[in-house]
């Protein structure tokens, strides 16, 4: 191979990778920057060192409950979608191939539509005005609407809703890669169905969950829209806190500060989980 | 009454009839193959004797029992799978050990088992590997150790050794003999190749388009197959088509007399094997023609004929370099016992 045609693939990248630099690691690193700065109040940012962002976020209890909050609303989230997305995935790779396309379609519809309108839409059933309680005052099930803006419940359930469809992809890309005879392998030497579906068939899946969960994990630990329209000024999480330090306090160092602290958590978590578990199922991976 | 009864086994998907009206008895010990072309049929009656095709009609009964809708759970027959279908989570042991766990054995006595099975294929030393890090034939042998070690009333082998090398094959076929024989399982082997059902099987059920072509020993149903199709796809036969006007009578094909014993008359179809033909001199000849090709194939030699009969192949044993060369015109005889002649067309479907 000649010399120039080695290097091909490096110039062949450059200009993707050009992009993802100034798009992703440029903004990362002036972010990084700013969280280093001085904030006055009266004079706003001043280009010095110091480290008083961080210790403001890491000392304050009203900060430690929201990073508590977000990671708590990731966990549950990444659960209920993996009780969720694992047995939807399942059911569509049992259906016949025609019916299997449709469904496919159905789970992953809602992906072509805007977040904040699958969002608002949750609104309108929840809202102290909304479908479900108007109809349960109706019904005279209830006398005052039952509360579910602006609660951890309100917020868990859209999430959910929006991330569930990336936990199917996931698992689904699994499920292709599992032999059925396997299956029928269990099932012929006296295993019920359940048997094989929790011995067989969930270790072999285990791949597609831990990605699946490693997405959905970090999508919502970070999401901003769902929390903000479900959650409100209420119900703060780590990324509207951010947003709420950049725009309404104008205090960029310390929103930077959170936003950093953010992507370490989550990256800190997601690396050690996908350790963790490919260690414990070495097996299952290639 | 036999051990293993198929009665009248059917499978149609909407209009498609995979398996016609298949009927077998098998006795207990008995190493039955069912062999035909990818197609026939042969899995699916496979998948209806595991459970996993529910039959369109039939029955199945395994030593006096009606199990024709018996879940393949309760079934307890012994499978190997094409793609073995080992747990790829689980060791070598475990994978083994799976059955026996969902029987309720006690995990010493399970240990036990599974060390004395593993032993019989000769992977002791493995029990303790992943299927990843096995070759394929050892994978196979731990497919065939899992599906033993619950000493199933049958053993089933899907194209158990489809996916192994010819020279792996060809030792595997011998093993898989010799251990079939010193259990004494009953065992129904699928397979598309006829070297292999005529090593393995006490008897072979050749299949065509979903429909039995003949059930018989290896050795019965090559020299005397009952069609057109069990005669070509069971080793390699020279096929004529000819009348024959009684049964005294020889059969012409063309212009050209050929000698025969009992057999069909009227539209007939005259079947010799290869290595039954001779090279002779053209005074005994029954046909002449020119040698067109001569291929050597290690243990054989092969040649091919143009004669007026047309194309003729003939083998001979590997004995030393032939002396008959491509282009010499060559006289071929054989004798007419080993000539089979059977009505045009017959031994169900004729293609």
């Amino acid at each position: 191979m000649s010399t120039a045609a080695r290097g091909a693939p490096y110039w062949l990248s450059s200009p993707a990778a050009l992009v993802m630099l100034a798009l992703v690691a440029v903004p990362l690193l002036l972010t990084l920057s700013l969280s280093f700065y001085e904030f006055d109040p009266a004079k706003g940012v001043k280009e010095t060192f110091t480290w008083a962002n961080y210790l403001s976020v890491l000392t304050d209890e009203y900060y430690h409950e929201i990073f508590l909050r977000s990671a708590w609303l990731a966990l549950l989230t990444t659960l209920i979608c993996i009780v969720i997305g694992v047995p939807e995935a399942y059911v569509l790779s049992q259906l016949p191939q025609r019916w299997r396309a449709v469904f496919i379609v159905i789970v992953l519809g809602p992906m072509l539509i805007s977040v904040v309108v699958r969002t608002l839409g949750w609104a309108v059933l929840l809202g102290s005005e909304g479908v479900i309680n108007n109809g349960l005052r109706a019904l005279g099930m209830i006398d005052a609407p039952v509360r579910m803006m602006f609660t951890f419940g309100g917020v868990l359930v859209a999430l959910v809703h929006v991330l569930v469809p990336f936990m199917v992809l996931a698992v689904w890309t699994s499920l292709q890669k599992l032999d059925p005879a396997t299956e029928h392998a269990a099932e012929s030497l006296g295993a019920s169905r359940a048997t094989v579906l929790w011995r067989i068939v969930l270790p072999q899946v285990i791949p597609g969950i831990l990605s699946g969960g490693l997405i959905v994990f970090a999508l919502a630990a970070s999401a901003f829209a769902t929390p903000s329209i479900m959650g409100g000024r209420r119900l703060k999480v780590v990324p509207t806190t951010a947003y709420d330090e950049f725009l309404s306090a104008l205090n960029w160092p310390l929103g930077a500060a959170i936003a950093v602290l953010l992507l370490v958590a989550v990256l800190a978590i997601t690396l050690g989980i996908n350790r963790l578990v490919e260690r414990r199922f070495r097996q299952v991976f290639q | 009454m036999s051990f293993l009864e198929l009665r009248g086994l059917t499978k149609r998907y909407d209009s498609v009839v995979a398996v016609h009206e298949f009927h077998l008895d098998v006795e207990r010990g008995e190493f039955v193959s069912l062999l035909g072309p990818s197609g026939c049929g042969k899995t699916t009656m496979l998948q209806m004797v595991a459970g996993f095709v529910a039959p369109t009609a039939g029955s199945i009964r395994l030593d006096g029992r009606d199990i024709t809708q018996m879940k393949p759970s309760r079934r307890g027959l012994g499978i190997v799978f094409q793609s073995y279908a080992l747990f790829p989570h689980m060791t070598v042991a475990d994978n083994v050990g799976f059955g026996l766990q969902m029987r309720g054995v006690s995990r010493a006595d399970r240990r036990q088992r599974v060390e004395e099975t593993l032993a019989l294929v000769h992977l002791q030393q493995f029990a303790q590997r992943y299927p990843r890090e096995l070759s394929g034939g050892q994978r196979q042998r731990v497919a065939l150790a899992r599906a033993l070690v619950i000493k199933p009333p049958v053993l089933l082998l899907d194209e158990p050794l489809g996916a192994l090398d010819a020279k792996l094959r060809h030792d595997m076929q011998i093993e898989l003999r010799a251990l079939q024989h010193h259990i004494g399982v009953t065992t129904i082997m699928v397979t598309h190749d006829q070297e292999e059902a005529m090593t393995l099987s006490d008897r072979v059920v050749l299949m065509n388009q979903g429909r039995i072509e003949q059930i018989g020993r290896p050795y019965e149903m090559y020299e005397q197959p009952n069609g057109r199709f069990a005669s070509t796809f069971l080793g390699k036969a020279n096929l004529f088509q000819g009348q024959r006007e009684g049964a005294a009578a020889p059969v012409r094909v063309g212009s050209v007399a050929l000698p025969a014993g009992d057999g069909a008359t009227g539209e007939v179809d005259y079947v010799v094997r290869p290595e039954k033909l001779r090279f002779v001199a053209a005074a005994d000849a029954l046909v002449h023609g020119t040698v067109e090709a001569r291929a050597f194939l290690g243990n054989y030699w092969l040649f091919q004929v143009a004669t007026d009969l047309g194309n003729v192949q003939v083998t001979l044993p590997n004995t030393g370099l032939p002396d008959v060369n491509e282009g010499d015109a060559v006289g071929l005889a054989w004798s007419p016992q080993h000539a089979r002649v059977l009505a045009h067309g017959s031994g169900g479907s004729a293609s």
